[in-house]
């Protein structure tokens, strides 16, 4: 799970284009959205791309996503569960 | 009587405001060089890294016209050459294989000219009449009007006008601000001396 987590940050920091974040600046439950990394709606489609693509997980249902993108802890749990790539 | 109280120009690694150069970086690419020149003017603005190539180089431009100043009521007429063709094909070709088909929506929200016209109404607060041209070459006479009608009408206190054009990292960005105040004439012949 550690492996994952450390993964999950650098593809945020690439894929979000987060300058001058570092993967030692995102803690584990440190909230993505909102006072945490300050991530917007965009952002949050380009998380669900990102599952689809990288994990082979399709989010269908909008309404889960609040709760797999609270942090990193809460995305790296939900594809270890759900990933078939 | 209206004026040309301010004008900024980005091309060839330079930024020039009001002829003055500010900045030459001549090594430097495009994605380098307007972060480098960004970073130079200590803005606070996360969002500035995620925009496409042209609302980078729109923004950068426009806020060394409007940054300190109270900018509320200012229109935007802007134009451009290539419109969002660099984005469109980088959406295209995220779409055309079947297989692999994983269209970015970063990416998709740029697919308009006019979006580098929002990303700056938002940075300065604008909610005013704002409209992008596309065309060959910038439609001066036309800019001319359409400014002079704004502020003549009181639709806006000042109007930031220009060319904003960029595609495959060849770029140029010429904008000025017209305004009630200044020295400069707005006029067809002074616009022209700008590009």
């Amino acid at each position: 799970m550690t492996e994952l987590k450390e993964e999950l940050k650098g593809k945020i920091i690439e894929v979000l284009n987060l300058e001058d974040v570092a993967s030692t600046d995102i803690q584990d439950d440190d909230a993505l959205f909102g006072e945490g990394l300050g991530l917007d709606s965009i952002d949050a489609l380009e998380l669900i791309v990102l599952m689809d693509k990288d994990y082979g997980i399709k989010l269908s249902d909008p309404k889960n996503g609040k709760a797999i993108f609270e942090s990193i802890t809460t995305m790296a749990s939900y594809i270890s569960q759900n990933r078939t790539k | 009587m209206f004026y040309i109280e301010k004008s900024c120009a980005i091309q060839h690694q330079q930024v020039l405001v009001d002829g003055q150069l500010v900045t030459h970086e001549p090594d430097l690419e495009f994605s380098e060089f307007v972060k480098k020149s960004f970073r130079s003017l200590a803005i606070d603005y996360p969002k500035f890294y995620k925009m496409d190539g042209l609302s980078k180089l729109a923004f950068l431009t426009a806020e060394y016209l409007l940054k300190g100043s109270a900018s509320g009521n200012v229109a935007l007429v802007l134009a451009n050459q290539s419109g969002s063709m660099d984005s469109d094909l980088k959406h295209i070709r995220s779409i055309q294989d079947p297989d692999n088909f994983f269209p970015s929506p970063a990416t998709f929200v740029y697919t308009l000219a006019n979006i580098c016209a929002g990303e700056i109404s938002i940075r300065h607060g604008l909610k005013t009449e704002n409209v992008f041209f596309v065309d060959q070459q910038f439609p001066t006479e036309l800019v001319y009007t359409y400014t002079s009608y704004l502020l003549q009408s009181n639709r806006a206190q000042k109007v930031l006008c220009g060319w904003v054009e960029y595609f495959q990292d060849n770029y140029r960005a010429i904008l000025y601000l017209v305004g009630r105040e200044g020295t400069q004439v707005h006029s067809v012949g002074n616009i022209e001396l700008l590009f």
